[in-house]
């Protein structure tokens, strides 16, 4: 196995190849101080290639991991694991509105200028997400929202 | 349906039979201007940078209807200049007035100072991005002039890459499905995220670089300043400005219903000569502003 299994934590499987670092980002699971391990580019037989990350002694809200990990890889499989049993198991699914995650991409929006929460509106579009700012209201693709992650 | 207690930040929040009720008590208010149904109101005109038109608009309809106005002009003599939040600033003011205008060179401002504040807010302007009062009187000059709002054949002309009212305006004439016509330089067209959201919606719309190519078949023409500063240099602007300059030997072969509306302030883009023709609307369509913010203001603060 290419990453190590895990005794207490959380493992985000199934994560789109290339988003996981961004996921680690957003997350803040650098300051956690808590064993983050990750795959990057594993092969799968579902996605090709796929990204994980397993965080030791640490267990992810079903509302965080929609909120962040939804959106950038929407087919996300969330295993909480105890003594190196799952004891819970869920796939991610997209809200509706995300909230004081990501930046609004609008540099005149003031959400940029004064500490407020951004807050976005999630619209599934043609095979695509669009976000809308709930201050400027401008509506964003997932790229413009997260290539500056 | 109510407006009571409700924010106004971009036309896009309101339904067309919203829009339709607006106007309905605009129309009802033009024919009673002046009265007492504010008296014991008070409007808190807080604007941010500077505006003539729109602030003295709000604050007449305010006074013409009894109630009172405080408020200032300009940032420097607020404590946003000391450094306090917008945030702040309007968790405060709700405290000193009923109804809050804010006019802010922020995208999203408006929106920010509603969630901060328990009054009612009305965005008069946030940055490049909404104007919604201006829709309203838009709307409701076009619909005078015309006499409906349906099936019109309109231009939009000028600066539409940068120019709020006429995405806000574009934006509002969905609801009434127009035959739009986009005139603009190369350069300065209607924002992709606009024509989207009218192809979306079923709103035929054409681009074109000349008012003469179809002025003959237009309803409206609303006519938006093109500015120096959007262009590289001044020979580059001076060249392209004379295209969309409306001239009185250009209305020749109009419709008699035509009319031309502008914003304001007009600067070059309409020939002087045009104010005394009938196809005119654009002082009309400013006198339109003070009966719209009238109506917001009363059934905003529920005297309507």
């Amino acid at each position: 196995m290419p990453v190590a299994a895990i005794r207490n934590g959380t493992v985000i499987d199934h994560i789109i190849a290339g988003q996981a670092l961004k996921i680690v980002r957003l997350l803040k699971l650098a300051q956690h101080h808590k064993l983050v391990t990750l795959g990057l580019n594993l092969p799968s037989k579902t996605m090709g290639y796929k990204d994980i990350i397993k965080v030791e002694d640490w267990e992810l809200p079903s509302e965080k991991a929609n909120q962040v990990v939804a959106v950038l890889s929407p087919k996300s499989k969330i295993s909480i694991i105890q003594n190196y049993e799952v004891v819970k198991k869920f796939q991610v699914s997209l809200p509706s509105l995300i909230t004081n995650i990501f930046a609004c991409p609008n540099p005149k929006c003031i959400s940029n200028h004064e500490s407020a929460p951004t807050t976005f509106t999630i619209t599934p579009r043609h095979q695509m997400i669009l976000l809308q700012c709930k201050y400027c209201r401008k509506t964003f693709s997932l790229n413009d929202i997260v290539s500056s992650i | 349906m109510s407006f009571k207690q409700r924010d106004v930040i971009t036309v896009n929040d309101f339904s067309k039979e919203e829009i339709l009720y607006l106007l309905n008590h605009i129309q009802h208010i033009k024919s009673i201007p002046s009265s007492n149904i504010l008296k014991g109101s008070v409007l808190g005109s807080c604007f941010f940078e500077p505006s003539t038109r729109t602030r003295l608009s709000f604050e007449s309809a305010m006074l013409k209807l009894g109630g009172s106005v405080l408020g200032f002009s300009d940032m420097q003599l607020t404590s946003a200049k000391k450094g306090e939040s917008l945030h702040d600033t309007f968790k405060m003011l709700h405290h000193y007035a009923d109804v809050l205008v804010i006019r802010h060179p922020l995208e999203g401002s408006a929106q920010l100072a509603a969630d901060a504040s328990d009054a009612p807010v009305i965005n008069a302007g946030d940055g490049a991005n909404q104007h919604p009062t201006q829709t309203f009187l838009d709307l409701f000059s076009i619909q005078e002039s015309q006499g409906r709002l349906e099936d019109l054949n309109i231009a939009l002309v000028g600066d539409l890459k940068y120019g709020r009212t006429v995405h806000s305006l574009a934006q509002a004439l969905i609801h009434f499905k127009p035959r739009l016509y986009l005139i603009s330089p190369a350069g300065l067209e209607m924002p992709k995220d606009v024509c989207n959201e009218l192809r979306e919606k079923g709103v035929k719309f054409s681009f074109h670089q000349t008012i003469d190519e179809v002025i003959e078949k237009m309803d409206v023409l609303y006519m938006t300043r093109i500015q120096e500063e959007r262009f590289a240099s001044h020979l580059e602007y001076a060249l392209i400005k004379q295209n969309y300059v409306l001239k009185k030997e250009q209305l020749a072969q109009v419709k008699p219903s035509f009319k031309i509306m502008h914003p304001l302030p007009r600067v070059f883009e309409i020939e002087a000569a045009i104010d005394q023709t009938p196809y005119a609307y654009y002082f009309q369509q400013a006198q339109n502003g003070l009966y719209t913010r009238q109506a917001l203001l009363a059934l905003i603060l529920g005297k309507l």
